[in-house]
């Protein structure tokens, strides 16, 4: 081999940039890290971003500190895809080494991250507003703590109240994956039991654009369409049923009539006066907690939205839970922050929709409202209270024997 | 930069890959392992022993495994002139063949049959389905080869998120694992970083020789000129073709990788941003040597998770794009095309005539 300066100059160069590269490689620890996960990008950028309002407020309401420990907040940000999520949680837990992590913001990254908790098992992970049901029904890591009720708890009560307006045979669309799943199974379980019949379940592609194959598909003899679509699809549903001149009513999903469907501007806008709907937030909830919380997060984000989104209320939740709990443990998280989830486990917590327990799983066991889409004296559409139910836990009352975790086909009664 | 433009460029820079004369080749080329290789292999091989597991992890396994998904692109594109988007299509068809044949913890089919014949499948089926792309978009050029190959990967995308009988739609495969084999969990973070390490190694240096070897050269006269090499007698389709099926062949063991990295593969591992990150890696790295694709995949990796250190946390992209624009603006190849520049500066300043000055300056036209 032969040895010239050139050689050595670039040889040099080569062990600067290995050098600097490996300096990197070595970060430091420091006090109470909470990491925050939220979609930043992709679909859900909006959601992402008010579920950190959210979480954000439950800092500033405690001016950052908890028990003399200051309370620093690292962000971090996926699009709403499992593998993306994982990645950025590894990031906040072995780089910038977090004690706690709050995250992440969507169904299949909640199942991800769950996973992932368990090979981590001195840190300690909250979610942030995930809601499939499998996170914490199947395999559920000792690790991982959901303050927030799921999809399907989030439509409990709501196929009564279906019932008792008469619709008594429906028919479902929803997008094709897990959380819809949820939310279709938490209306029709107690719907079916009720004597209801669903003849027709429609299952279309996240992201779709045409529905007039499946507004064919509706019968002459349903009484109602149950419309678990979210964001853009729900009001390219809307826009199409009203252009074929489909007048059933609607049952709404926990993410089909938010605050921006009932904005969008269209004839068939008027119509959904009546559409009844299952959420753990309604807007017009009177409860002094509930208005005291959403004054508080007008006044902290005026660039935020007229009313906390479901996202801000839930990271708001789970990182509340954090906060609470490390009050409770005096900021000891000695000992892989064993005290610090024993008091989790046991917490009553307080949140602005009423109180929350965890069961077993360490899921929510909490408040479901279900509301009607009403019209105020301005003539724009809010969602005013039917009914509050509290104490809905994840079985939806079932025994643990009789409880499947929904699918496409289940439940089932056509 | 348009395909058209592309191809021009490497015109030029073409020759430099042929071995020049002999006399000036001396010892360099029968012997062209020299110092900077070993000081990086050294340094690849110790890595996980200075870094933590998730530097070894995240960043040098993940680079790796994307590197070699990108240098089939490289192959592809900077020796046979063909820009295909749809490699990480041919690598997320071997993932979830793996996952298909093999086990994952999800609805649809999955065989449950012995983890090396799920990834010989996997490998085998990728690199079909790679010739049979190439066999479709062969006789288009530039702007329209980049086209269909990206019509293909965003059928694909459909195909797998509304499949569920077979590739269980939106959620895709879960839980798709390397096994435990002589007592090593592979997904461990150091003993995967060496058998991702193992196979960026030997697709590089299968890559490198390829390109000296009679098909190679071949090869990219068939790129630089392709009816001259008709006139030849060589089969210029075929060359084409069977071009596709190697890179095929090297996107499938990166997929494979990548798809045991993320322990899933789902309708977002293939979907359109997957499609053209690859893109992004190559070009980023440079396409003139095949060492640029793993270059490009660790400034995208670190990028990647870094980016959001530096800047306001909600406007981190804005950082990855104006890296990713000033590396493209300001240097004609990517990583290789300052690398060289800086060889050049440094070799003219001591009047050297030696074959590696020639060849610096030849890049740097």
């Amino acid at each position: 081999m032969e040895l010239s300066k050139g050689t050595v100059v670039r040889t040099l160069a080569v062990v600067l940039v290995v050098a600097a590269f490996a300096a990197g490689a070595f970060a430091q620890a420091p006090p109470v890290k909470i990491g925050l996960l939220a979609t930043l990008e992709g679909p859900f950028a909006a959601g992402g971003q008010d579920g950190m309002r959210g979480a954000e407020l439950a800092v500033r309401q405690r001016n950052g500190v908890v028990a003399g420990r200051k309370i620093e907040i690292v962000k971090a940000s996926s699009d709403a895809k499992p593998d993306v999520a994982v990645n950025a949680t590894r990031k906040l837990v072995e780089q910038d080494k977090v004690d706690i992590m709050v995250g992440p913001l969507s169904g299949s990254e909640g199942i991800a991250v769950k996973e992932y908790s368990k090979t981590q098992p001195n840190i300690t992970f909250i979610n942030g507003s995930s809601g499939a049901q499998a996170t914490t029904l199947v395999s559920p890591s000792p690790n991982f703590f959901r303050f927030n009720t799921e999809g399907a708890q989030w439509m409990v009560g709501l196929g009564k109240v279906a019932l008792d307006k008469g619709y008594k045979r429906v028919m479902v669309i929803a997008e094709d994956y897990a959380f819809p799943y949820s939310q279709v199974q938490g209306f029709m379980a107690e719907y079916c039991k009720l004597g209801g019949k669903v003849p027709v379940k429609a299952w279309v592609p996240l992201g779709g654009k045409d529905y007039s194959s499946v507004i064919a598909r509706v019968p002459k003899d349903v009484d109602a369409l149950v419309v678990v679509l979210g964001g853009a699809d729900a009001v390219n549903f809307l826009n199409q049923y009203e252009q074929a001149g489909g007048d059933k009513p609607l049952v709404g999903g926990s993410i089909t009539v938010s605050q921006d469907i009932l904005n969008y501007k269209g004839k068939r806008r008027d119509s959904l006066v009546g559409t009844i709907a299952g959420a753990p937030i309604a807007d017009a909830y009177e409860a002094p907690e509930f208005r005291a919380f959403v004054a508080d997060y007008k006044k902290n984000f005026p660039d935020g939205y007229p009313s906390p989104s479901l996202f801000a209320l839930v990271y708001y939740i789970n990182m509340k839970a954090a906060l609470d709990g490390l009050e409770i443990v005096k900021g000891d998280l000695g000992d892989g922050q064993k005290k610090y989830r024993d008091a989790l486990s046991k917490m009553v917590l307080k949140t602005p929709v009423g109180d929350v327990r965890l069961d077993e799983n360490r899921q929510a066991i909490g408040t479901t409202f279900i509301t009607e889409v009403a019209k105020d004296a301005q003539g724009g559409l809010y969602n005013k209270v039917l009914r509050k139910i509290d104490g809905v836990n994840q079985l939806l009352g079932m025994k643990k024997e009789e409880f499947k975790v929904g699918s496409r086909d289940e439940p089932n009664c056509p | 930069m348009s395909a058209a433009n592309w191809r021009g460029a490497n015109a030029t820079a073409g020759p430099a890959r042929v071995p020049p004369a002999p006399r000036v080749a001396r010892s360099k080329l029968a012997n062209p392992l020299r110092l900077r290789h070993l000081v990086v292999l050294a340094f690849l091989i110790a890595y996980p022993w200075f870094a933590t597991p998730f530097f070894t992890y995240q960043i040098g396994a993940q680079a790796l495994a994307l590197g070699l998904i990108a240098l089939s692109l490289t192959f592809l594109g900077g020796y046979g002139g063909m820009i295909s988007l749809a490699q990480m299509t041919v690598a997320g068809i071997a993932g979830y063949m793996v996952a298909i044949f093999g086990t994952a913890a999800t609805d649809g089919v999955s065989l449950g049959w012995p983890w090396w014949l799920a990834v010989v499948i996997g490998i085998a089926v990728a690199t079909l389905a790679a010739a049979f792309i190439g066999w479709l978009s062969v006789r288009t050029e530039g702007i329209y080869t980049i086209m269909i190959t990206l019509a293909i990967g965003v059928g694909f995308y459909y195909l797998v998120l509304q499949n569920y009988a077979v590739f269980n739609g939106f959620q895709g495969k879960q839980k798709v694992f390397p096994p435990t084999l002589a007592g090593i969990y592979w997904r461990d973070p150091t003993p995967f970083y060496y058998l991702a390490l193992f196979w960026a190694l030997a697709g590089y240096l299968f890559v490198v020789y390829l390109l000296r070897a009679p098909f190679g050269i071949a090869l990219q006269g068939i790129r630089d000129n392709p009816r001259r090499m008709h006139a030849l007698g060589f089969n210029v389709t075929a060359h084409r073709v069977t071009a596709y099926a190697v890179a095929g062949a090297i996107a499938a063991v990166g997929g494979v990788l990548f798809t045991w990295y993320n322990g899933l593969v789902t309708p977002g591992s293939v979907g359109t941003s997957w499609l053209i990150n690859i893109l992004i890696i190559a070009v980023l790295g440079g396409m003139r040597h095949p060492v640029g694709a793993f270059l490009g995949a660790i400034v995208f990796v670190l990028l990647q998770n870094f980016a959001i250190d530096v800047i306001d946390r909600e406007r981190f992209n804005l950082v990855i794009g104006a890296v990713f624009l000033a590396i493209v603006l300001f240097s004609h190849d990517g990583l290789l095309g300052w690398w060289s520049a800086l060889s050049v500066r440094l070799s003219t300043q001591r009047g050297e005539t030696r074959w590696s000055s020639a060849k610096g300056r030849l890049y740097a036209r």
